[in-house]
């Protein structure tokens, strides 16, 4: 297990360097030069030429990278000057607000596809199977905003239920504040993702309820409910928990979508703020800390793989 | 959107081999598929896996929707003629009625029109972006697995590093830099695309390269060139066929998102995206042949070529178990 988490700690090491590589080459692929795009079109030559000597764009690209690194590296993401603030002091800022819409989404997502995963096992092409099968393969083709817009009209609009629009307080305590406002951004991130971690827990349960194990646990008299929770449940979960590691890429795509859609204070929201606003920094800052999201994401999958299954490790 | 999710199901060992579909298999519901011995390009004989193919009756219904869609499309403004490009300020916001059967939008175009030119680009771009990133992603990963080793392991780190940031945020910051065309569209949405199919050809390479008949090419003099092309990738064809049709579902979405956002090609070019970010803003006014259509089309195309996509995978899985 040991031999295993370390190699998969130097890869997770070696995609964050090819990240921060990746992340310098779009820096330096904005045409023109990077002082005029933050400075503006009407910029003097010696403003450039100060900005340049300032932030080091004379020197060799290898030199720059690497002091690029040391500045990812310590925690320094760059500095907006549209915003006239550091890209960290954004993260930081608005991060918890991110945690708490993709948290409790997801929580409600496991809480309903898991059990609801595992009853559709049971009832294989049954009515409840074929309905929640159809719902969640037109949920998944659904762009997410389309499902959002889909919310707004009818709980909003059609009948006044909730507001349309995400809590609008900046800090963490406001938006928990106005759990109304939450419901709606909530409900379309749960959907989606209900959609995709359903289907899983189906067929993960499918697949257990067939094992010899069951039956055995079942011959030998033990109840229905033990059998289900101790045995059908805990194996299935399984590729589930991976499923959650491998998740956060779709996530935050989806969380950036319904952040614009409910103007949600979010980094998905700011990004794209920034990205109206040709605000690179930020851009860039906001993808460095997505491509870790990810990048750990993964090697979370892993490593819980490995833990809840052994013939991973020995394999 | 779960293209990430489902581009990464394969290092679960649990993921159905065949294709890529949001809604994986695992073993016990789909037994496990005994792979062909011999390389006779993927598919076998053609024409009972086409009859095999439509007696899928979802596979077939998703074949239907999307011819009637392409025809709808591109055949349609041959006999429904309407203006895209000029607007007409004296037509906005009409609703449904004689002239204009879907109304038409805020400046005046005429919806059920621009409807088929919209879908004109999402299918000509999502087409052409499964097929480049698919003819990539396939060399790719048929050369990686192929020749294993440290090239194999520097050109799937490179895989990990593209793939680690989700696509959306990467389209989104190129959008801002560059002004979209539709080349440079294909270009960065298979750029972005390729990666699902290198993984994926690269486990079925790195099972075939075991296989007798690749020996056998070796005893015969044949190079690795050959291998790759004669031998990896025709009996990759199956899985590579099936991912490039949940690819053209995918780029589908993530062209409507990025249009919807406002990312997409800039005016005149019309798109389904954009049309419905468009009409959004009478969302309060109940202009909802503003809305809906543009998104039931979306939906539509998107559920008919995954529905395709499952059905060729289930079919090839079939025919794979059969041999």
């Amino acid at each position: 297990m040991i031999g295993y988490t370390l190699r998969r700690l130097v890869q997770a090491v070696v995609v964050l360097i090819g990240l921060t590589v990746l992340v310098f080459a779009l820096e330096h692929m904005i045409p023109g030069n990077l002082a005029r795009a933050i400075l503006g079109p009407r910029a003097s030559p010696g403003a450039i030429a100060s900005f340049d000597r300032t932030n080091g764009l004379q020197r060799p690209v290898v030199s720059q990278y690497l002091t690029f690194l040391s500045q990812v590296v310590h925690g320094n993401l760059g500095y907006s000057y549209r915003l006239n603030q550091s890209v960290d002091s954004l993260v930081v800022h608005e991060l918890p607000n991110d945690l708490i819409l993709v948290g409790v989404a997801l929580c409600l997502a496991l809480a309903i596809a898991i059990p609801l995963g595992v009853a559709q096992a049971l009832r294989r092409n049954r009515a409840l199977d074929h309905v929640a099968t159809g719902v969640s393969f037109l949920l998944y083709s659904m762009p997410s905003y389309w499902l959002g817009l889909l919310l707004i009209a009818g709980l909003a609009i059609g009948v006044h239920v909730f507001p349309p629009e995400a809590p609008q307080a900046a800090s963490p305590a406001g938006v928990l504040a106005d759990p109304r406002a939450l419901v709606l951004p909530v409900i379309t991130l749960t959907l989606v993702n209900v959609a995709l971690f359903g289907r899983y827990m189906r067929s993960a349960a499918v697949d257990t309820l067939a094992q010899d194990y069951v039956r055995m646990a079942r011959s030998k008299g033990l109840p229905e409910r033990a059998v289900l929770l101790r045995h059908v449940l805990r194996n299935s979960l399984v590729p589930v928990v991976t499923l959650l590691g491998l998740s956060v890429p779709a996530v935050l795509t989806t969380g950036l979508v319904v952040e614009y859609v409910f103007n949600f204070p979010g980094l998905g929201l700011t990004y794209f703020n920034a990205a109206v606003n040709a605000d690179y920094p930020v851009e860039l800052g906001i993808t460095v800390i997505v491509g870790l999201a990810t990048v750990l994401g993964s090697l979370f999958a892993d490593l819980a793989y490995a833990v809840l299954d052994p013939r991973v490790r020995y394999g | 959107m779960a293209e990430i999710v489902r581009e990464t199901t394969q290092s679960m060992p649990d993921a159905g081999p065949v294709g890529q579909s949001p809604y994986p298999d695992l073993p016990g519901e789909e037994p496990g598929i005994v792979r062909a011995a011999v390389s006779d390009g993927g598919f076998g004989a053609r024409q009972p896996f086409v009859a095999a193919f439509m007696e899928n009756r979802t596979g077939a219904a998703g074949l239907g929707v999307v011819v009637v869609i392409a025809t709808f499309c591109f055949l349609g403004p041959l006999v429904y003629h309407s203006d895209q490009v000029h607007a007409n300020i004296a037509l906005t916001n009409l609703a449904p009625g004689a002239g204009h059967p879907l109304g038409t939008d805020a400046n005046g175009f005429d919806i059920l029109g621009r409807l088929m030119v919209g879908g004109q680009s999402a299918l000509e771009i999502s087409l052409a972006v499964a097929l480049v990133a698919t003819c990539f992603g396939a060399l790719w990963g048929a050369v990686s697995g192929f020749t294993g080793g440290v090239i194999d392991a520097v050109m799937m780190r490179i895989v990990d590093v593209v793939i680690a940031v989700p696509a959306i945020f990467l389209l989104i910051y190129l959008a801002t830099v560059f002004r979209p065309t539709v080349p440079l569209l294909i270009v960065v949405l298979s750029l972005l695309s390729w990666l699902g199919p290198a993984r994926l050809v690269r486990g079925e390479a790195l099972s075939l390269r075991t296989r007798e008949f690749v020996d056998a090419v070796r005893v015969a003099g044949g190079r690795n060139s050959r291998i790759v092309g004669r031998h990896i990738i025709p009996n990759a064809l199956g899985t590579i066929t099936v991912n490039a049709t949940f690819q053209v579902a995918d780029a589908i979405i993530i062209l409507a998102t990025l249009s919807f956002l406002g990312f997409g090609l800039p005016p005149p070019a019309v798109s389904w995206g954009a049309m419905l970010s468009q009409g959004t803003t009478y969302l309060l006014d109940g202009y909802w042949w503003e809305v809906y259509p543009a998104g039931l089309m979306v939906m539509v195309t998107v559920v008919a070529f995954n529905f395709v996509g499952d059905a060729l995978r289930d079919t090839l899985d079939a025919r794979l178990r059969e041999r």
